[in-house]
C-alpha cells in the first residue's frame, strides 16, 4: 500500500532551537497515525510544517513531504498560491480548541461556504448546500439549523465535528488533527473518535492523530510514532508498540496510563532532566537504562512488522 | 433585541438624571446660586424680583425640581454676556463645530484605520514602523501648537489657505454648514487636519493593536489552514472581528473630539460651540456654562447608547447574553 | 532589575528618549544656576527687548539665543522655567492621582459585590468624559493657581489609574496564590499591601509616564486658552499664547520654540512609556 502522506526525515527549526528534527513516518489510504508526545515534543510543529503553517521564526530547514506520491516540499517554504491549493484540498488540519478556531462573529455557514469556495468556484447557495451536507456526514442532527448558528451556540463536541467536516470539505487525502479532542469531555471525546474511525473507513482518508493522550490513540490508531525532543523515537503497529514498547520514553508513558496495575503499587519514575539536542539520544538525561553508550549517535533497531525503536538498549534486550 | 435596547435606555436615562443632579449641586457649590442665575450687575430690586420669580428663596429640593422641569421645558436660562436665551444660542453655534469635527474624525478614519490594518498585519516591516514612529509623533504634540504651525507654513509663507475664521455658509434644512461652498472648505481644511491628528495617531495604535491580536487568534490560523486566499483571510476573518472593539473607541473619540475642539477653534478663530465655551468660562458667563455641561452629557450619554447598540449588532454574543 | 533594563534596551529609540529625558529634566531643575534670567521678575525684565529675534543681543549684554517674547523675556530662561512649572504640576498631579485612584481601584477590587460595581460604574463614567473638558470645567469652578489646577489634573486623570488598578487587582484576585494567602491567618490589608500591589505595579508605571505626558500636554493647552496659569508665572502654553499674534507679522520664535520644547518633552516621555509597555506586558512574563 503506498503511502498517502510521507514524511521524510523533516526537519524544522526555530532559530537555533530544532523543534522538528528529523521526524519520519507514513500514513495509507483509510489509516490513522497516531503522533503521540509530551508538550514541547514537536508534534504539533511537524503538524504545521506539512501544512506549511510554521510560523516565522520558524521554518522547515530539511528534509521532505511526500502527498500522494508528489514531493511538496518546495511548497512548504515558499508558501504562495501553489501552498494555498494544496492546503486545505488535499490535506486539512483540525485544531485543538474549536472555540478559539471558528470565528466567534461569523455564523458557521459563512466560514464554511468560504472554506468551499476557497477551492470551488461555486455558487453560494451551493457552498452553503456543500457545507451542510458535509455536517451530515460527520453526524451533526439538523445541519441547516446549525449552519444558521454562531459557534457560541453550539456545545463543545459539536463545535469540533464542525471542524472535521470543514476539513472534510474537499475530500483531501489526508487530514491532520491536533489534539482535537483534548478540550472535550471524556464521553464527548469516544463520540468523536468513533466518528473519525467510520470516516477513515468509509472515505479512506488519512489521518494523522497529534495527542499527548495514549488511551486515545490505544483506541483509535493503526499505527503510532512516538516523539520526544523533536524525534521519533519509536514507531510501529499501535498494538505492538503500545503493548510491547521497546523504548524506555513508551515504556514509561505506556506505564503510567491508568488502569491495568495492581492497587497499591507505585507508578514507575521518570528522572528529571532535560532533553539534549546533540548526536546522541534525548532522553538519556531521563533514561533508566541509560549509559556511557547513549551519547553516540543512535541506532534504529527493527523488531518485525514495521516496528522500530531508536535506542542503543531497547526495552527486553 | 429589544430587551436589551431598552435596558440600554433606561441606564442611559438614570445617568442623565444623575448628572443633572451633580450638576445642580455643583452650580450651587460654585457659590451663591443667585451670582449663577443673576447678572451680577442687576439692582438690588432687581435681584430680590428674581430671586422670587426663580424661587431661589424656595427649599434645595424644590429648586432641583425647577431647575429639572425647566431643563425638560428647554429652558436653559439667559446668557449674561449675550442676553439670549442660552439653547438657542448653543445650538445656532452647533453646525460649525459638528461639520469641523465630522470632518476630522473622517480624515482621522480614512487615513488611520487602514494605516493601522497595514501595521498590524505587517507588524515587523519598516513602514509598519515608520508608522507607529508617525503615530507616536501624531498624539506626542500639542494640538494648539501644531495649529499654529500650520497657520504659519499654510498662512503666512505659502499663502495657499486662509488663516483662520468660518468660510462662506450654505443653508439646507435650516442648518447653515460651510461644507456646501468652495470658500467653506478652504476655511475648514487647516483646522479640520489639525483636530485630526491626535485622533489619527491614537487611531492607528489602537486599529494596529486590534488587528495584531485578531491575527494571531487560531481562528485566523484555521482560515489558512483551509486555503482560503489571504485577501479574504483579511477581509472575512480580520476586518469584523477588529471591527468591534473599533467601533466602540470611534463612538467615544467622537465625543471626545467634539469636546477638544474647543482648542482648535480657540486657535482658528472657529465660530463653534467650543469658541463660546472659553469665551463664557473666561467672561464667567454661568447659565451658557451650565448647559453646555448638560448637553455634553446628554450627547454623551446618547453616543455611548449608539455605541452600545451597534456593538449589539456585530457582536452576536453580546444580544445572547443580555436577553 | 538587570534583565528588565536589558530588555528595555532593545529599542534604541526607547533609549534616546530616556536620555533626553533625564537631559531634559537636568536642565529643568538646574537652571536657576545658569540661565542668564529671571523670567518671573517682573522687575528685572526691559520691554525694550521685546521680540528680539533669536541670536541678538539684549540690554543685559548677553545674546538671547532663541530671541525674546513681547515682555522682553530671553526665551531659552522662560522655556527652561516654564519646563521646571510644567515638570513640577504633571509629575506631582500625576503623583497624587495616582495613590489616589490606585486605592479606589484597589478597594473596589478587594471590595467585590455592589461596592465595586457602583465603584467602577462611576469610573467608566468619568473616563468616558474627556480630560480636557473636565480640566476646563474644574478650572472654572476652581480659579487659576498652581494648587488649583493640580487639582484639576487630579481629578482628571485618577480615574485612568482607577480602572487600571481595578483590572490588574481583579486578575490577580483570581489567582491561587491569593487563595493560599487569605487562607492563613495574614490579614487582608496585608494581603493587599504585599501580595496584589507589587503585581499590580507594572501596569500602574505605564499609565503613570502615559498620564504624566497627558498632563503636560493638558496643562499647556489650558495655559493656552487662558486658564491655566496666571501670567505673571509663564507656562510654556501661556508664552506660546503669547507668541501667537505675532506668527503673522513673521515674529514665529515666541510661539515656535516653546513648543519644540514641549513637544520634544511629551514626545521622549511617549516614547519611553510604550517600551515600558513591551517590557512589562504580561505576556512577556
Amino acid at each position: 500500500m503506498s503511502a498517502v502522506l510521507e514524511v521524510k526525515d523533516l526537519r524544522t527549526s526555530f532559530g537555533a532551537v530544532r523543534a522538528v528534527d528529523g521526524v519520519s513516518f507514513a500514513v495509507g489510504r483509510g489509516q490513522v497515525l497516531g503522533l503521540v508526545g509530551e508538550s514541547g515534543s514537536g508534534k504539533s510543529v511537524t503538524g504545521f510544517s506539512i501544512m506549511g503553517l510554521v510560523d516565522p521564526p520558524g521554518r522547515v530547514v530539511g528534509g521532505s513531504v511526500w502527498l500522494e506520491g508528489e514531493d511538496i516540499t518546495p511548497l512548504l517554504t515558499r508558501g504562495g498560491e501553489a501552498m494555498r491549493r494544496v492546503r486545505g484540498a488535499r490535506v486539512a488540519m483540525v485544531f485543538q480548541d474549536p472555540l478559539m478556531t471558528l470565528n466567534p462573529v461569523l455564523r458557521v455557514g459563512t466560514q464554511m461556504a468560504a472554506a468551499v469556495r476557497a477551492h470551488a468556484p461555486v455558487s453560494r447557495a451551493e457552498a452553503w448546500a456543500r457545507a451542510e451536507a458535509a455536517l451530515a456526514t460527520v453526524g451533526i442532527p439538523s445541519p441547516r439549523q446549525r449552519l444558521s448558528a454562531y459557534p457560541f451556540q453550539l456545545s463543545g463536541g459539536m463545535r469540533q465535528r464542525v471542524a472535521i467536516a470543514t476539513a472534510l470539505l474537499h475530500g483531501p487525502a489526508a487530514i491532520i488533527a491536533d489534539e482535537p479532542t483534548t478540550a472535550l469531555d471524556v464521553s464527548i471525546q469516544a463520540q468523536i473518535l468513533a466518528e473519525v474511525r467510520r470516516l477513515a473507513d468509509e472515505t479512506g482518508t488519512a489521518f494523522v492523530w497529534i495527542t499527548h493522550d495514549l488511551a486515545v490513540v490505544s483506541s483509535l490508531a493503526d499505527e503510532v510514532c512516538v516523539m520526544y525532543a523533536g524525534r521519533v523515537v519509536e514507531r510501529g503497529p499501535a498494538d505492538a508498540v503500545i503493548g510491547g514498547p521497546r523504548h524506555h520514553y513508551t515504556a514509561a508513558l505506556v506505564a503510567s496510563v491508568p488502569g491495568g496495575h495492581a492497587p497499591g503499587s507505585r507508578l514507575p519514575q521518570v528522572a528529571q532532566g532535560a532533553a539534549l539536542q546533540d548526536q546522541g539520544c534525548p532522553f538519556r538525561p531521563r533514561c533508566p537504562a541509560a549509559d556511557a553508550a547513549c551519547a553516540g549517535p543512535v541506532p534504529e533497531v527493527a523488531f518485525g512488522a514495521g516496528h522500530l525503536a531508536l535506542c542503543h538498549h531497547p526495552v527486553g534486550t | 433585541m429589544t430587551t436589551f435596547l431598552l435596558s440600554r435606555i433606561l441606564q442611559a436615562a438614570a445617568v442623565v438624571l444623575v448628572m443633572s443632579v451633580l450638576v445642580f449641586l455643583g452650580v450651587y457649590a460654585i457659590g451663591n446660586p443667585i451670582d449663577v442665575l443673576i447678572d451680577p450687575a442687576a439692582t438690588q430690586a432687581m435681584r430680590a424680583a428674581l430671586i422670587k420669580q426663580y424661587g431661589l428663596d424656595l427649599p434645595l429640593w424644590q429648586q432641583y425640581w425647577r431647575f429639572l422641569t425647566n431643563l425638560l421645558r428647554g429652558d436653559f436660562g439667559t446668557s449674561f454676556v449675550f442676553r439670549l436665551p442660552v439653547l438657542p444660542l448653543i445650538l445656532s453655534r452647533l453646525p460649525a463645530t459638528l461639520e469641523l469635527t465630522v470632518l476630522a474624525m473622517t480624515i482621522a478614519t480614512v487615513i488611520g484605520v487602514p494605516l493601522g490594518i497595514w501595521a498590524g498585519y505587517r507588524p515587523n516591516s519598516a513602514s509598519s514602523k515608520a508608522i507607529m514612529a508617525g503615530s507616536t509623533l501624531g498624539f506626542s504634540v500639542p494640538t494648539f501648537w501644531v495649529g499654529l504651525l500650520l497657520i504659519l507654513a499654510f498662512a503666512v509663507e505659502l499663502r495657499w489657505l486662509p488663516s483662520g475664521g468660518r468660510g462662506a455658509v450654505g443653508e439646507v434644512a435650516g442648518v447653515r454648514l460651510s461644507l456646501f461652498t468652495a470658500d467653506g472648505w478652504r476655511h475648514l481644511a487647516l483646522p479640520a487636519l489639525n483636530l485630526s491628528l491626535f485622533k489619527l495617531g491614537l487611531l492607528i495604535r489602537l486599529v494596529r493593536a486590534g488587528t495584531e491580536e485578531v491575527m494571531g487568534q487560531e481562528h485566523v490560523r484555521f482560515a489558512r489552514a483551509q486555503g482560503l486566499p489571504e485577501r479574504q483571510v483579511v477581509g472575512l476573518h480580520v476586518l469584523k472581528n477588529i471591527g468591534i472593539p473599533i467601533i466602540t473607541v470611534f463612538g467615544l473619540e467622537f465625543g471626545s473630539t467634539l469636546a477638544f475642539a474647543v482648542v482648535t477653534e480657540t486657535v482658528f478663530n472657529w465660530p463653534g460651540m467650543g469658541k463660546l465655551i472659553i469665551e463664557s468660562i473666561t467672561s464667567l458667563d454661568r447659565p451658557v456654562m451650565v448647559a453646555y455641561l448638560i448637553l455634553v452629557v446628554l450627547l454623551f450619554v446618547a453616543i455611548n447608547l449608539v455605541v452600545e447598540l451597534t456593538y449589539g449588532v456585530l457582536d452576536p454574543r453580546v444580544r445572547a447574553r443580555a436577553a | 532589575m538587570r534583565s528588565f533594563w536589558r530588555e528595555y534596551r532593545r529599542s534604541a529609540v526607547a533609549v534616546a528618549a530616556l536620555l533626553a529625558i533625564v537631559v531634559i529634566v537636568a536642565m529643568a531643575l538646574a537652571a536657576p544656576l545658569f540661565v542668564p534670567q529671571d523670567p518671573y521678575d517682573q522687575a528685572g525684565l526691559d520691554l525694550g527687548d521685546a521680540r528680539l529675534p533669536p541670536g541678538e543681543v539684549g540690554s543685559g549684554g548677553y545674546v538671547h539665543w532663541l530671541g525674546t517674547d513681547n515682555a522682553g523675556r530671553d526665551l531659552v530662561s522662560a522655556i527652561l522655567y516654564g519646563l521646571r512649572l510644567s515638570l513640577f504640576i504633571a509629575v506631582g498631579a500625576g503623583a497624587v492621582a495616582m495613590v489616589l485612584g490606585t486605592a479606589v481601584g484597589l478597594f473596589a477590587a478587594y471590595s467585590g459585590g455592589r461596592v465595586e460595581a457602583l465603584i467602577m460604574r462611576v469610573i467608566d463614567l468619568q473616563l468616558s468624559l474627556p480630560a480636557i473638558l473636565l480640566a476646563l470645567v474644574l478650572v472654572a469652578m476652581l480659579g487659576q493657581g498652581v494648587p488649583q489646577l493640580m487639582a484639576a489634573l487630579v481629578a482628571a486623570q485618577y480615574a485612568y489609574f482607577a480602572r487600571t488598578a481595578f483590572g490588574a487587582a481583579k486578575a490577580e484576585r483570581q489567582r491561587d496564590y491569593i487563595e493560599a494567602a487569605l487562607s492563613t491567618p495574614m490579614g487582608g490589608g496585608q494581603v493587599l499591601w504585599r501580595h496584589l500591589l507589587p503585581n499590580t505595579l507594572p501596569p500602574l508605571i505605564v499609565v503613570a509616564t502615559v498620564q504624566v505626558a497627558t498632563a503636560i500636554s493638558l496643562e499647556a493647552t489650558l495655559s493656552f486658552l487662558g486658564l491655566g496659569l496666571p501670567i505673571t508665572r509663564p507656562s510654556l502654553g501661556l508664552l506660546i499664547a503669547n507668541g501667537f499674534q505675532f506668527l503673522l507679522s513673521g515674529r514665529y520664535w515666541i510661539s515656535v520654540y516653546p513648543g519644540v520644547a514641549l513637544m520634544l518633552t511629551v514626545l521622549a516621555i511617549n516614547l519611553v512609556g510604550d517600551q515600558l509597555r513591551q517590557v512589562l506586558s504580561p505576556k512577556r512574563r
